[in-house]
This record gives structure tokens, C-alpha cells and sequence, in this order.
């Protein structure tokens, strides 16, 4: 595939997307790495930044509403990206996790946005419960804080195309579990790590 | 030409080879743990050498064109770097994006087709105006002079002064025809020399601070040592220059002074961002605007000093 050459030297020339493990090393164990959110460019972003040998099994979770829009995107986020795409805005009572449980009964891992959409900061918003619906059936999968520095300053939300900017990718240490720990507490022990990362 | 640009390269690389040499032997030497960082740095910088002698003497042998789409490159990744410590705004995008989408390419695009009239004041006059209007329009005021100076700053020192560097190539001088890469790598090995033999003669020599506050590493001896043998070597390259021997020992005087300028300026400037490098970029060195900030300095100079008495 050219594309997605294609699009990891445009990444890196753009943004630099430099892949920093602090706290973890790439490895093949099953994971589902989170991050803040805060520009388009973030699920390309960690996904360029993934060694290329765990690229294939590393699935983004990516918004339907936005990537389903027109030809390419489509291309990009199904061929390329190999994502699984949610449904923000659900009508029916499924659950809109559903998607990724199937992934990760697969033994992909994922790459999770637990704020749901972007901020216009770089800190995160309070999660939503996502992450801890997934930790939670997924018990052994590991789950890897990630930072995004600069990302939103490459591309404030409104804009159409990036400015290029030195952007960093930090990888935390996984996050242990807690036995019987209840949701909201979960949530802010995983925002923190994020925020420890910045 | 081309033979002069044989004799040139030999010479560098004998130099680093040298240099290799002399970093092989400390670090079999040298044991204690400081002298070990000091050796291991001394090798990193070494080694980006090979590397960017490589990249440079490449495009020199490929032609003006790909002369003016490396320091295009160089421009890129300083501006980047520039950018990115600096604290910018949501409403500054529109003007960050004409920074890196039309101002740069526009100037060596100015250069490639030899407009040397409007690449003079393109970005002074059209960059100046042009980049605060669009952050007005964006409609944030927090800051605004601050924020829009910091970017026209970037913008001047990481395109317009850099660029100076292939304009040379555009400099018709009499009884010098086409032999504009020769007074680039002049420019170049002299700026770059000065800077690493401060950087020598400081380590051997240094006692004497010169700026503490702004940029630690450098000293008086180091700078009148490391100076005076650019200065010594810019003067025994007249033979490749318009210059006789004075006029080039005194050229080389302004690039070397221009050059320590530059680095005492925007080392400044880095501290005043908060940052002790620019980047990570250049292994051993730091980012690409800690090899160019003597660069983003002397080559205006060199550039003005030289069409001035030198051409018609």
C-alpha cells in the first residue's frame, strides 16, 4: 500500500510525530492505549508513530460521523487506518460499544479517545465511561496513557489544515488495576496519568 | 570551479577525519564520568558533521536548484522549531499558515527565478503587514503585539535571514561568473569553523565568561581563539572568493563577529521561550536553529557587505 507511506511521511513532515516511550515500550501484548483529543490529526498521529509491525493490529477508534464522510476519508480510515468506527450519535438503544468489544475479543488493541470528542486544550475533559466499560470486560488488556503535545496547536478545532509544528507523542507506563475500584475514581486515575504525561 | 570544489571537499573531509580521529582516541581515554559526557557530545557533534557535509556538498554538485530546495528545507525546520516554542494562539493560524505555506515558498521561489527587488522586501514589507492583518481578522486581541511580533520575528530570522544564504548564487560580480557556491561554502566554513573553534578553544581554554546569562558556554578565550582562526582560514580562502586576502580577512571578521552575535541573540531569544535547545533534531547539537542561529546572522551581512562593493 502507498497510501499509507503516504501518509506517515506527510505526518511526520508536518507534525514530526515523534513516538517518545517514557513509562512503556512498543510490544505485542494486547492494549488499549488512551489519549487526550484534541485535533484530527491524533489518530493518524499515534497510529504513524506505531512501530510497523504492530500498526496492523493496533486499531483506532474513530468517529463515524467524521470519517465516513466523502471517498477518501472512508479509504483512509477503514483501509489504511484499519479503524473501528463508533457511532457518537446513537438512535437505537445498542450499545455504540459494541464495535470494539468485537476487536479486542479479536485480540486487536485499540487506540481510545475517552473524551468522546476534541478539546480545545490540551488537557482533557473528564472521560466519559467508555474506557471503563472496556477495562472493565477486558481485564488482562493493557491500558497505555498517552499525551499528545502541541496537536492542538497544529490544528485549533475549526481549522481545515495543520500548520507544521514539532509534535511529541508520550507513551505512559500502564496503569495498574484496582480490584472493585468504582467508575468515577477509575476515570480520574486514568486522566491523571494522561496529565502526569504532560 | 568544479575543480576548486574537489580540492574543498578533500580538504573538510580530511578535517573531520581528523576530528574523528582526535574523538576515537579521547574516548578511549577519557574516564571520568563529566570528561565521558563532554567526549560523548564531542563524537554526536562530530558525527551530525559527516552527515550535513554530506547533505551540502550533495546539493552542491546537483546545482543552484537543489541549493535553493536544501536551505528551503533548512528554512522549514527552523521556522518549525521556531513555532513550536513559541506560544502561539488558535487565532494565529491564519497567519502561521500563510507563514509556512506562502512566505516561505514564495521567497525561494524569489530566488530560483532571480527577482532579487521583490525578494529584498517581500518579507519586510508584504510578511510585515500581511501577518498581524490576518491574526486581526481572527479576532482575538489577548496579546495580540506580543503574539504577532513573535511570529514576524520567527518569519524574518528563520526565511528572510536564512534565505540570504542561495540568494549569493544570484549576485553578478564581475570576473566571478557562476562561481556563486564557492561564496557560500566561504559564508558557510567560516561562520561554522568560528563556531567550533569557540566551542574547542572554549573547552581547552575557557575561564572568562562572557554572557553567563544568556548563553553559558561562552567565554572570552574561547571567542577571541576560536574568532581569530576563522578569521586565519577565511583569509587563506581568498583564491575561492572575489576578495583579495585583506578583503577577505576582513569579511570574514564581520561574518565571524555577525556570527557570535547571532548565537549570543537568539540563544536569548531560546531563554526567553524557555528552552535550552531549539530541538532534538541534530544529534549532539541540538535543533537545526543551533547550527543556523550564527548563520541567520552573518549571511544578510556578507549578502548587503558583498553586493554592495563587489558588483556593478
Amino acid at each position: 500500500m502507498i497510501l499509507d507511506k503516504i501518509i506517515i511521511t506527510l505526518s511526520r513532515l508536518l507534525v514530526g510525530a515523534a513516538a517518545r516511550w517514557i513509562g512503556s515500550s512498543p510490544s505485542k501484548m494486547q492494549r488499549i492505549y488512551f489519549a487526550n483529543h484534541t485535533s484530527h490529526l491524533d489518530t493518524i498521529a499515534i497510529w504513524s508513530a506505531m512501530p510497523s509491525e504492530f500498526r496492523k493490529t493496533t486499531r483506532p477508534v474513530a468517529a463515524a460521523d467524521y470519517w465516513n464522510k466523502g471517498w477518501l476519508r472512508k479509504h483512509i480510515a477503514i483501509s489504511v487506518l484499519n479503524s473501528v468506527l463508533v457511532e457518537r450519535i446513537t438512535s437505537s438503544k445498542a450499545n455504540p460499544l459494541l464495535p470494539l468489544f468485537s476487536a479486542l475479543e479479536n485480540g486487536d488493541s485499540l487506540i481510545f479517545f475517552p473524551e468522546g470528542t476534541r478539546s480545545d486544550h490540551a488537557v482533557p475533559h473528564t472521560f466519559k465511561s467508555g474506557l471503563f466499560h472496556l477495562a472493565e470486560r477486558f481485564p488482562d488488556a493493557e491500558l497505555i496513557p498517552v499525551y499528545l503535545e502541541n496537536f492542538h496547536r497544529c490544528m485549533p478545532k475549526g481549522s481545515f489544515f495543520p500548520v507544521p509544528l514539532v509534535c511529541t507523542i508520550r507513551f505512559g507506563a500502564k496503569l495498574e488495576r484496582i480490584e472493585q475500584e468504582n467508575k468515577s475514581d477509575f476515570l480520574e486515575r486514568a486522566r491523571n496519568a494522561i496529565l502526569e504525561l504532560s | 570551479m568544479q575543480n576548486n570544489f574537489y580540492w574543498l571537499i578533500y580538504g573538510v573531509v580530511s578535517i573531520l577525519i581528523v576530528a574523528s580521529i582526535i574523538g576515537w582516541v579521547l574516548s578511549k581515554k577519557i574516564k571520568t564520568e563529566n570528561g565521558k559526557t563532554v567526549v560523548l557530545n564531542l563524537n554526536a557533534r562530530i558525527k551530525a558533521w559527516w552527515i550535513m557535509i554530506s547533505i551540502f556538498s550533495l546539493s552542491f554538485f546537483l546545482g543552484k536548484t537543489a541549493t535553493i530546495v536544501l536551505f528551503f528545507m533548512i528554512s522549514f525546520f527552523a521556522l518549525r522549531e521556531f513555532i513550536t516554542l513559541t506560544p502561539t494562539k488558535p487565532g494565529d493560524h491564519k497567519a502561521l499558515s500563510l507563514a509556512f505555506f506562502v512566505l516561505l515558498p514564495v521567497q525561494y521561489y524569489l530566488i530560483s527565478i532571480g527577482w532579487y527587488s521583490l525578494f529584498a522586501i517581500f518579507i519586510p514589507v508584504y510578511g510585515f503587514l500581511l501577518l498581524p492583518s490576518l491574526s486581526a481578522i481572527s479576532q482575538d486581541p489577548e496579546q495580540f503585539l506580543e503574539r504577532t511580533s513573535k511570529i514576524q520575528w520567527a518569519v524574518m530570522i528563520t526565511i528572510y535571514c536564512i534565505s540570504h544564504v542561495p540568494a549569493l548564487l544570484l549576485l553578478d560580480i564581475p570576473g566571478y561568473k557562476n562561481q556563486g557556491p564557492l561564496l557560500i561554502f566561504f559564508l558557510l566554513t567560516v561562520v561554522q569553523l568560528s563556531d567550533v573553534f569557540q566551542y574547542v578553544f572554549g573547552k581547552l581554554f575557557g575561564k572568562t565568561k562572557l554572557a553567563p546569562a544568556v548563553s553559558p558556554s561562552k567565554t572570552v578565550e574561547g571567542l577571541v581563539g576560536g574568532g581569530l582562526t576563522a578569521i586565519a582560514v577565511g583569509t587563506c580562502m581568498w583564491w575561492i572568493t572575489p576578495f583579495t586576502p585583506l578583503q577577505a580577512a576582513i569579511m570574514s571578521s564581520v561574518v565571524v563577529i555577525m556570527g557570535f552575535l547571532g548565537g549570543l541573540v537568539l540563544s536569548a531569544v531560546k531563554r526567553s521561550l524557555g528552552a535550552k535547545d531549539w530541538g532534538t533534531m541534530i544529534n549532539g547539537h541540538g535543533g537545526m536553529m543551533d547550527r543556523m542561529d550564527s548563520v541567520c546572522f552573518s549571511a544578510p551581512i556578507f549578502f548587503h557587505l558583498t553586493r554592495y562593493f563587489f558588483t556593478n
